[in-house]
């Protein structure tokens, strides 16, 4: 087998950012990404860095400025939505409209890709909603309407109906900003398990670093002139993360492997 | 199903003349009864009457149900957005602007192709517009006021038409504007029969990407959903069924807006796939019921429909608006 073939993405010389009328707005070029399938990869990098376009464009959301994509080596311009959804589901962070939608009907709603015209499930598809509920450890909630959960149990609802659509990649923008630090944990312990033992590759952009150093396969550091992604050892290793912050008042401990305080604060 | 049975049944046996059940059973089955009279006003007007209701009444309150889903906004219908008042304003021209077109164009202004096609185009175009300010605006109130203006903006073209027409344009379109379930020929009834039963059939289509709109835009995507397509299908689908009702019945209000309401809280789901069908036979009881009201048995007056309707609509909205924090679509 070809080297390639064991990337999950690959990017070639992509660069990201937004177009108008006249001006090309580049927020990242030249990125590079390969990446290993079943890795659990943090995407970490301060506020207004570009995280949300990068994931945008990952998810052809957007078109990226140039390069290319590839999702199991196949171009992502290629892939048409169907095909798409069926390797990439996603977790956002936006609220979701105001509907009377039970948690089953919610989670029931990733089989979409798979479902004939009218939608009907079959018992593949009821198959893998169990397998989704059972995974996030939500069983109990089925017959509740979603608006009536807590925020922590929203967002395991909202990653069962990722699984339930069985994709290889599964994309979350944020997914712990509205929560304590206990339901903050349980999400990225989840994330993780999902990695580990489901080989699901999971990208999360997100602003927990010292959660992310500690359980990420992989990280993705965007800083203003630069894209890095290694495993969390190696940036360690090589000083990256000093680079995250550009800021007197937080450094980078080598020694605890978190984030601090400065000396100087 | 039963319920809409049984209320067919006691629509047709009310009205200005009464006509004993066993009779008018006997007028449709083509048996010989009583009064010559009373077979005539059963076949050609009490049961044109209430197929009209039902298909007004179904049509209506799915147009509301995909308007709710469409632009994520529980107040959303026909009449609040200003769609009948596009298809108002379609009809006007044709009716109060048949003389500028010249004589051809008369012809074809009183055939009831003419109203269905100038009423659709009217809701279509009124749609669109609505729906272009959707885009760029989010913001729920907004868009009702947005809506609220495209009404008032028909209206004032309406009363500048009027002011130059004749008045029996005049008085022709005041009849059409206040709203009616009878007078419908059995070929109007066809015409209205065809294009619901195409509007209808785009729904159908598109019951299972409005499912998954429920999740908001961005989360259809990533399921697969054609989002753009879905939006012209589901213009397209109101465009026809408010633009047709509103050319044969006028403009009636508040159906499309109540009824998917109350069938949502009946139901407790927010799934088209029961929603569809249950809002359609919903739509239709509550517009017979409102028919029969009208009728006010045996009396010799027939009330104007959008009164009842408003007086059974104006209500629910309040009392939604008051439980908004509960209101969901």
């Amino acid at each position: 087998m070809d080297l390639k073939d064991q990337h999950i993405i690959k990017t070639s010389n992509l660069s990201i950012g937004y177009t108008s009328k006249k001006n090309v707005n580049t927020i990242a070029a030249n990125l590079n990404i390969e990446l290993d399938k079943g890795k659990l990869v943090c995407l970490l990098g301060k506020n207004g860095i570009g995280k949300s376009t990068l994931l945008r464009t990952l998810t052809k959301v957007q078109p990226a400025l140039s390069g290319e994509i590839f999702i199991n080596n196949t171009n992502l311009k290629t892939l048409n939505s169907v095909e798409l959804a069926k390797s990439l589901s996603l977790v956002l962070t936006e609220h979701l409209p105001e509907s009377n939608l039970s948690v089953y009907e919610l989670v029931a709603l990733g089989r979409q890709p798979y479902t004939n015209w009218v939608g009907n499930l079959s018992e593949t598809d009821l198959k893998f909603i169990d397998n989704a509920f059972e995974q996030t450890n939500t069983k109990h909630l089925i017959n509740a309407k979603y608006y009536e959960l807590s925020d922590g149990q929203l967002q395991k609802v909202l990653i069962a109906r990722a699984l339930a659509q069985n994709t290889d990649i599964i994309i979350l923008d944020e997914p712990t900003a509205h929560l304590d630090i206990h339901h903050t944990i349980e999400t990225f312990a989840l994330l993780k398990k999902l990695a580990k033992d489901f080989h699901k590759t999971i990208i999360v952009s997100t602003h927990e670093v010292n959660l992310a150093l500690q359980l990420a396969d992989i990280l993705w550091l965007m800083t203003p002139s630069n894209f890095m992604a290694d495993t969390t050892e190696n940036l360690i290793e090589n000083d990256r993360l000093d680079q995250l912050f550009e800021s007197d008042l937080i450094s980078f401990n080598k020694t605890l492997k978190q984030y601090t305080l400065s000396n100087s604060y | 199903m039963g319920v809409l049975l049984l209320i067919f049944i006691v629509n047709i046996s009310l009205g200005s003349v009464y006509i004993p059940l066993k009779q008018l059973f006997l007028a449709f089955v083509d048996g010989e009864v009583e009064k010559e009279s009373w077979k005539s006003i059963a076949l050609n007007y009490r049961l044109p009457k209430a197929i009209t209701a039902i298909i007004v009444g179904s049509g209506l309150s799915i147009s509301g149900l995909l308007m709710q889903t469409l632009f994520r906004n529980p107040l959303a219908g026909p009449y609040v957005l200003g769609i009948s008042s596009g298809a108002s304003l379609g009809v006007a021209i044709l009716i109060l602007g048949a003389s500028l077109f010249g004589a051809t164009a008369a012809g074809f202004a009183f055939s009831s192709w003419g109203h269905a096609i100038a009423a659709s185009l009217g809701a279509f175009l009124v749609l669109s517009a609505v729906m272009l300010a959707a885009i760029k605006v989010r913001n729920t109130m907004s868009i009702l006021i947005i809506g609220l203006m495209f009404g008032s903006l028909t209206a004032s073209v309406i009363s500048v038409l009027a002011y130059f027409s004749s008045a029996n344009q005049l008085q022709q379109y005041l009849f059409w504007s206040f709203g009616s379930l009878g007078n419908l020929s059995w070929n109007e009834i066809l015409v209205l029969l065809i294009i619901f039963v195409i509007g209808m059939t785009f729904v159908i289509f598109i019951i299972k990407p409005l499912n998954s709109l429920l999740l908001g835009e961005n989360y259809a995507k990533s399921m697969g959903v054609n989002v753009k397509r879905t939006r012209n299908l589901t213009l397209i689908a109101t465009s026809l069924l408010t633009g047709v009702i509103t050319a044969f019945s006028g403009p009636i209000a508040f159906i499309g807006l109540a009824v998917p309401h109350l069938t949502k809280l009946l139901f407790s789901t927010s799934n088209h796939k029961v929603l569809v069908p249950a809002v359609a036979i919903s739509g239709a009881i509550i517009m017979l019921i409102c028919d029969s009201i009208a009728q006010l048995p045996t009396s010799e007056y027939t009330l104007p429909i959008n009164a009842i309707t408003s007086l059974f609509g104006a209500p629910i909205i309040i009392w939604l608006l008051i439980r908004k924090r509960k209101l969901n679509y």
